[in-house]
């Protein structure tokens, strides 16, 4: 695209010019109704009341709180959740094991060949999918909520959130699990005429136990900083101590509980590490 | 007799895995017993109190005009928190990936590093709520708290990518006498710049997920609004903002599923 | 720019000596060609040249400075005169053919000037200027990864020749190139020693190219100097020897295939 301006220089003209420009502008005009929305607005952080009782808050962080009545509190929330993140995948097990297998299509008998079932049994799946997609997509922390409302305060709400979010999650990779390992042992266990779980038991169970148990204890790990989390809306634990300790702004405290939140996930980490180490 | 040996090694593994698995179960069944947890009591529980007709009034969502609305801006309030904390966040990774990526010498490299995991073992929540003090409730501690986590795993990502990417371009950029960070953008950044757009669309869609809940700690979004209904007793609309989230989880996912799609399409 | 080499010699890590005691002195404004056999160490040559490795013993001086003995930033000022050409072009697949070109310039551009012209290029007609004088002016906009080898080539070329140094140096800029294009991309760089007076120290493989565009030429043999002499001394048993381990066949650019 050769142009001549007036002096009779040659001139050429950027062709992705104008498509950038068209990108920046479409950019900004998506952007500040956002910046709006999300009420952005960064000089708040230089408003010195907010400095102030900023700064005297994370002034109390460096002298972190070790007397030893608030350690033991400590101590105790943690084995809470703890206990919480183990209590909760069990039954998390609990439920995702029948989801699982029912979902799975390599245990599915009527994907084999004709039979009476077939419509009543691809309902019942799909009711299982729903049921699944409903246990996972609403966050943990909503059921914890409403748990809380329900039980009241404590570890019983934190631990059956934990159960409910993680058992939709468990039963959606154990169904992947067994669906994407060798199948045909199974298949043909079904096709001779043995039942669903005894085809399970002796045709997948065995290929695909050491992926399920590893991908379990991962997900220990996840709902050991998920049962932290959970605390925040009452339900016990580690959680529920720093959400306290930060309503009475006092920073001493939260920076104790926050160095043992971190040494208490690296632990998580490296004993979901050894279990999976020692599964192979 | 290599049955007799079979059978050994059969045995000698069981035996391991048998002892992890008993040691597994007796933890299991204390943590029920320490929390005080009897499976059965649920079912007593849910027969003797008043959880039916509580349950009972999430069936009825209200789903009035004017309620809707509510629910409309906070699904773009929602959004807008995502977006504006990762598109900040990857800003701040990509000046984060140069140190990360020990390209400013070591002591500047574990420094980052270091940085770069606090940020990202501090749960998001925990964020807000630290930060909520600091600047008030409302989505703009959200966006912060969303921003300073996803700086911490995008700049670990992002360096990653970058270490691990040639530095030829760069070196010889550098050689004719260009600065560093001019090097670098033109250099390296057009070669990682495909990678560091998936982190950081894959970012933006687990954020949307976390700036729903983030507003439990006051800070915006849907989050605040179902907190907020709760604490009032009003069913009816605290389960409508619930049907909103899953709603909002399932067509962000739906989407992201259909572009991913599409991309490996067009590379292949 | 004038250098003088004096007694360089380089160690790779892993002990491979690739150059013994090597000395030689160029005046501004000189071209020489650099031949040997492959891995007689005239690309670690140009790279102890260009400021890119750091000489073992020895010294190299540009212009009477030593540039691993001055401040960062006199570094780098030594650095932006001096260009180089890479065998296999440092440039970005995806990035266009512009910015490539551009990006000659980064040492002496301020990081404004650089960071704008990643998103409008702030001098389009320079490159194209550049381009135009190795016939590839009409892919100005199109990305590296659509062009071919001998392309791409051309463009690290073109970089080099946007960058205006004082010290042209070029590892094997024509191997991807028929010997048509090859005669006119040397004379290229070689134009820019007359009219700016550069210097221009080209490492050939092609021994026909350098014979017949270069005044002066240094053969290299296993890491030391096996001659330097103008091309009408050069005798067809030296080159012979030079290239010994090749079994004594002469490359040249008319034998390579496009």
């Amino acid at each position: 695209m050769k142009h001549h301006s007036s002096s009779g220089k040659p001139y050429i003209s950027d062709p992705a010019a104008s498509s950038r420009l068209t990108l920046i502008a479409v950019s900004l005009v998506i952007l500040w109704p956002m910046l709006e929305l999300a009420q952005f607005q960064p000089w708040l952080l230089l408003n010195p009341e907010n400095i102030e009782v900023l700064g005297n808050f994370l002034v109390q962080f460096i002298p972190p709180n070790t007397e030893a009545d608030f350690l033991r509190i400590v101590l105790v929330a943690t084995i809470e959740t703890l206990a919480m993140a183990t209590a909760g995948i069990a039954l998390a097990i609990l439920i995702a094991v029948p989801l699982g297998l029912t979902i799975s299509h390599s245990l599915s008998i009527s994907r084999i060949g004709p039979g009476s079932n077939y419509l009543f049994s691809k309902f019942v799946r799909f009711i299982a999918r729903f049921l699944m997609l409903f246990l996972r997509g609403i966050p943990e922390i909503v059921w914890a909520l409403l748990l809380v409302r329900i039980f009241g305060l404590g570890p019983t709400a934190g631990v059956l959130a934990i159960a409910i979010t993680y058992g939709g999650m468990l039963s959606k990779v154990y169904s992947e699990i067994l669906e994407s390992g060798n199948t045909l042992p199974a298949r043909a266990l079904l096709v001779s005429g043995s039942g669903r779980l005894a085809a399970f038991f002796y045709g997948l169970l065995p290929s695909t136990a050491q992926e399920l148990a590893s991908y379990t204890v991962y997900r220990w790990e996840c709902a050991v900083r998920a049962s932290v989390v959970a605390g925040f809306v009452g339900a016990g634990g580690l959680g529920q101590l720093m959400d306290q300790s930060m309503k009475m702004l006092n920073g001493g405290e939260v920076s104790t509980i926050l160095v043992v939140f971190f040494i208490l996930v690296l632990l998580a980490d490296n004993i979901s590490l050894l279990i999976r180490k020692q599964l192979e | 007799m290599s049955t007799l040996t079979d059978l050994k090694m059969a045995r000698q593994f069981c035996l391991k895995c048998l002892v992890v698995f008993f040691i597994i179960i007796c933890l299991t069944v204390w943590s029920f017993a320490y929390l005080g947890l009897n499976p059965i009591r649920f079912f007593s529980f849910y027969a003797d109190s008043n959880i039916a007709p509580f349950i009972a009034r999430f069936f009825s969502p209200d789903l009035s005009t004017p309620y809707l609305l509510k629910i409309g801006s906070g699904i773009l309030e929602t959004l807008s928190i995502s977006a504006i904390a990762t598109l900040l966040a990857s800003i701040i990774s990509i000046g984060l990936a140069l140190p990360t990526a020990g390209r400013f010498g070591p002591t500047a490299k574990s420094m980052t590093r270091f940085l770069c995991n606090f940020l990202r073992s501090v749960p998001e929540l925990v964020w807000a709520a630290i930060i909520v003090l600091a600047v008030g409730l409302g989505p703009f501690a959200g966006t912060l708290a969303l921003t300073l986590h996803t700086a911490g795993v995008l700049g670990r990502l992002f360096g990653e990518t970058l270490e691990n990417h040639p530095t030829a371009n760069n070196t010889a950029l550098i050689n004719s006498g260009a600065g560093r960070v001019a090097a670098f953008l033109y250099g390296t950044l057009p070669g990682i710049y495909p990678q560091l757009l998936s982190y950081s669309l894959y970012r933006w869609e687990m954020n949307i997920r976390m700036a729903t809940i983030l507003g439990f700690v006051g800070a915006g979004g849907l989050g605040q609004m179902l907190f907020y209904e709760l604490a009032l007793l009003r069913e009816p609309k605290a389960s409508t903002v619930i049907i909103t989230m899953l709603f909002l989880v399932m067509v962000v996912d739906a989407i992201s599923n259909k572009l991913r799609a599409a991309q490996l399409h067009s590379m292949g | 720019m004038g250098c003088i080499v004096q007694n360089i010699s380089f160690n790779h890590a892993n002990g491979n000596k690739a150059l013994k005691n090597i000395s030689f002195s160029v005046n501004s404004g000189e071209s020489i060609a650099i031949i040997g056999a492959s891995g007689s160490g005239k690309t670690t040559l140009l790279n102890l040249l260009s400021t890119a490795l750091k000489p073992t013993t020895g010294y190299i001086e540009h212009n009477g400075s030593n540039p691993w003995l001055v401040s960062k930033k006199a570094l780098k000022k030594i650095r932006s005169t001096i260009g180089t050409v890479h065998q296999s072009p440092p440039i970005p697949s995806q990035q266009r053919v512009v910015t490539a070109v551009l990006a000659g310039r980064l040492g002496q551009w301020s990081l404004f000037k650089s960071v704008i012209s990643l998103i409008y290029p702030l001098d389009i007609l320079g490159p194209h200027t550049c381009l135009e004088r190795l016939q590839l002016g009409d892919r100005l906009f199109d990305r590296c990864d659509c062009l071919s080898g001998g392309q791409l080539q051309r463009v690290g070329v073109a970089r080099v020749l946007y960058q205006a140094p004082q010290l042209l140096l070029a590892d094997e800029p024509v191997s991807a190139m028929d010997p048509v294009l090859s005669d006119s991309v040397i004379s290229q760089l070689i134009n820019e020693t007359v009219s700016r007076n550069a210097t221009l120290i080209a490492s050939l493989h092609a021994v026909d190219i350098a014979l017949r565009w270069f005044p002066r030429i240094i053969g290299i043999k296993n890491g030391e100097i096996a001659f330097d002499l103008p091309p009408a001394v050069v005798t067809e048993s030296m080159l012979k020897e030079l290239y010994a381990s090749e079994m004594g066949n002469l490359p040249m650019q008319a034998n390579r295939g496009v």
